[in-house]
């Protein structure tokens, strides 16, 4: 009897907070919620809008033209060579702000959590998103978290939002595209695909290829700055090279004509394409883009691209010319002479039988 | 990038396209017969670089492109089944079977898996010994001895919830059958490097001589393809017909014995249809009977209630034998397309339809850019 009262202690069932794994509890709006937002979100992105603790943020913007978009990030691993979902969420909303020619400013930020998740990786994730946000000059300024319950979801899936400041008079849209332009690209393709492809499927290499996943704010200003007069930009992400040009071309409705010399394809990327029968135009990127630009300043606007880090490898991919079709299309000379047409991948690259 | 850039010098194949050039008197027509060459033709835009005198045909050798649709329908109804997981090659879910494809199937819920290799689907076997791991094995003698290895340590393992859903085939029987076509138009062959890597090239011997065809034994990237071509064009001009061995630096006259024995222990060869084309007799292959408890055809018993006659437009099997070209056919770019095929030779990234489509689309009529 003795031992027993020994033992007994009063035990009241207070919620615990420090959960190691994310629970459903964490996505109820309750306290279990703000301890996730106090204790992860508010520290990495702590900003003023944020310490408002209001149902949105509240900026004071120069009047003039806003850039605006949203993305969704569902990458799976979340974490691969060269960046994680959180890097992603970040650098992939600033460069479509920046393909509108924008200065991005403020971020936000939806949060679909599975149940389950390790509070660990959600805090990997988010770290990495603070790092690529304060690199690139962006606040995160509103946000939101779910969570989802388990085998609803694939860990993480993010929402980013983004708004951007247009500090000049371009109208850098598809539209803009004129025949006699000249296309330029950023650099070598394909190493964010197979970058995530050979993590998910535990394909080994002998030197690993890293993703090229980075924020174009470096030599999209530069260009903005030095008065290039562009008139289109694109970021290459899921459908790769070639669906990021056929898709400019059908918009502008002109005939792009590309030398394929000119496109970089590192050994590793080339290698894993031979092994896996994909072809690196379709292959995903997430920090190349092109820019068109007029004839009398391509050579002017590559020096610029080849004078920062994220472009050093920039070159002149071809030309635009006139046609005289309902629609645009998109002709690539091979190393013997001969021409082809690229055509847009139609779903996802299958890797080959043989 | 070692092995590749040297087989894709342009100058290299200046020098053998002007060889070519010298030789040729008179219109010649020449099959590959790998859809991975069609490929490198279109892709490389080879035949663009030829003499008008000489034209390529686009061969059967796809493997996606001649799988029979109600293979694709048994695939589709296994894997449907609740406690399977039913893995294959890529580009096998998006070839249309009677109703739908397979990737449909797995949008609707079934447990489908994109493997790169079949022995990957024993390791799923081993780690879910709860459900059932089939493997849809499919190709020519390229992906047999893979498959066959699968199965022959799957009863080695004791495994008895793998199993592998059969549908290979054979290419010299296949170069048979259309050269006894009274369709024919090939007079010579460029034969496919990796098939005869595997088989080496003895079986072709008999088939050169008794249809008075040469055969060449052809790699894969554009030097290869051009200097096959140049080899056929001088047999042809020079009234020979024997089989020669331009990929030397993979294809030995006898083939791979380890892979043959592989092929050997587990399959034996069986009359097989062709999708297009239709009964090739002694074209595939089917486990043995002491293999036969790894036959998923026999252990799911088909529930399938048989199709009324596939009334779908596509002529595919004029294609694959060379009888016609992809935009020759007026479904061409129109109702047919990668996105949505009427047959498989408009799915496979080997199929002649899709690599026509993808490098080069023409109106069905020809000539103008869509």
């Amino acid at each position: 009897m003795s031992e027993i009262n020994k033992e007994f202690h009063w035990q009241c069932p207070f919620p615990v907070s420090k959960y190691p794994i994310i629970t459903l509890a964490h996505g109820g709006g309750g306290k279990m919620t703000a301890d996730l937002i106090d204790s992860i979100f508010r520290p990495a992105f702590s900003n003023n809008s944020l310490e408002e603790q209001h149902d949105g943020a509240v900026v004071r913007l120069p009047s003039g033209r806003l850039a605006f978009t949203t993305d969704s990030y569902v990458v799976n691993p979340l974490f691969f060579p060269g960046g994680d979902i959180g890097k992603l969420a970040v650098t992939g909303t600033v460069n479509d702000l920046l393909m509108c020619g924008a200065v991005p400013k403020y971020l936000s930020c939806g949060f679909i959590l599975e149940e389950g998740l390790p509070t660990e990786t959600l805090i990997r994730v988010v770290e990495s998103m603070k790092d690529a946000a304060k690199f690139l000059n962006v606040e995160l300024i509103t946000g939101d978290t779910k969570v989802v319950e388990k085998g609803k979801g694939d860990g993480i899936y993010i929402n980013s939002s983004g708004v951007g400041i247009m500090e000049h008079d371009l109208a850098i849209e598809p539209r803009s595209i004129k025949p006699g332009d000249k296309i330029l690209l950023s650099g070598d393709i394909g190493r964010h695909g197979i970058a995530v492809l050979s993590e998910r499927e535990g394909l080994k290499f002998h030197s690993p290829i890293v993703s090229d996943c980075a924020g174009l704010s470096g030599p999209v200003h530069a260009l903005l700055e030095s008065g290039i007069e562009i008139h289109c930009l694109r970021d290459l992400t899921r459908g790769g090279l070639g669906t990021a040009l056929v898709e400019l071309a059908e918009t502008s409705k002109l005939a792009f004509h590309l030398d394929e010399a000119a496109v970089h394809v590192c050994d590793e990327v080339r290698g894993a394409c031979e092994m896996l029968g994909l072809d690196p135009l379709y292959v995903a990127n997430e920090g190349r883009f092109v820019a068109v630009v007029p004839e009398h300043q391509a050579e002017k606007a590559l020096s610029i691209l080849r004078s920062q880090h994220l472009s050093a490898m920039a070159t002149i991919l071809g030309s635009v010319r006139q046609i005289y079709s309902s629609r645009g299309c998109v002709a690539i000379k091979s190393h013997f002479g001969s021409e082809r047409l690229i055509d847009k991948i139609s779903g996802e690259q299958l890797p080959r039988i043989c | 990038m070692k092995y590749v850039d040297e087989f894709r010098d342009p100058n290299r194949a200046k020098r053998i396209v002007a060889d070519i050039r010298k030789i040729v008197t008179r219109s010649w027509s020449i099959m590959e017969v790998c859809g991975g060459q069609t490929h490198s033709i279109l892709r490389f835009g080879i035949d663009q670089l030829l003499p008008p005198e000489i034209e390529l045909l686009h061969g059967p050798g796809c493997p996606v492109c001649v799988t029979p649709i109600e293979i694709i329908d048994r695939a589709i109804e296994i894997a449907k089944r609740e406690n399977v997981i039913l893995c294959s090659f890529g580009d096998m879910l998006r070839v249309p079977g009677s109703r739908e494809d397979l990737l449909s199937a797995k949008a609707q819920g079934a447990d489908v898996r994109i493997l790169y290799s079949p022995l990957d689907a024993l390791t799923i076997a081993k780690s879910n010994p709860d459900r059932e791991v089939v493997f849809f094995a499919v190709g020519f003698e390229t992906t047999a001895p893979a498959n066959a290895m699968a199965v022959f340590q799957a009863k080695q393992l004791n495994l008895s919830n793998f199993s592998i859903l059969v549908s290979q085939v054979l290419v010299p029987p296949a170069i048979e059958a259309i050269l006894s076509s009274s369709q024919n138009r090939v007079q010579g062959f460029l034969a496919a490097g990796h098939v005869c890597t595997i088989m080496g090239y003895r079986e072709y011997e008999p088939i050169a001589v008794k249809y008075k065809v040469p055969i060449v034994v052809t790699g894969f990237e554009p030097i290869d393809i051009l200097q096959g071509i140049y080899l056929c064009l001088r047999q042809l001009e020079g009234g020979k017909y024997q089989v020669e061995n331009q990929y030397s630096r993979s294809v030995r006259p006898d083939g791979n014995l380890t892979a043959m024995n592989m092929i050997e222990e587990i399959f034996e060869i069986t009359q097989k249809n062709w999708r297009g084309i239709g009964e090739i007799p002694q074209s595939g292959l089917s486990l043995r009977n002491g293999y036969c408890d790894f036959d998923a055809d026999l252990k799911f018993p088909s529930q399938t209630i048989p199709l009324e006659k596939n009334l779908s437009p596509c002529m595919s099997g004029v294609i694959l034998q060379g009888i016609k070209k992809p935009h020759e056919c007026p479904e061409f770019g129109k109702s047919c397309t990668p996105e949505y095929p009427l047959g498989a030779t408009m799915v496979s990234s080997e199929g002649a339809c899709a690599a026509y489509y993808r490098y080069r689309p023409h109106e069905p009529n020809g000539g103008e850019l869509r």
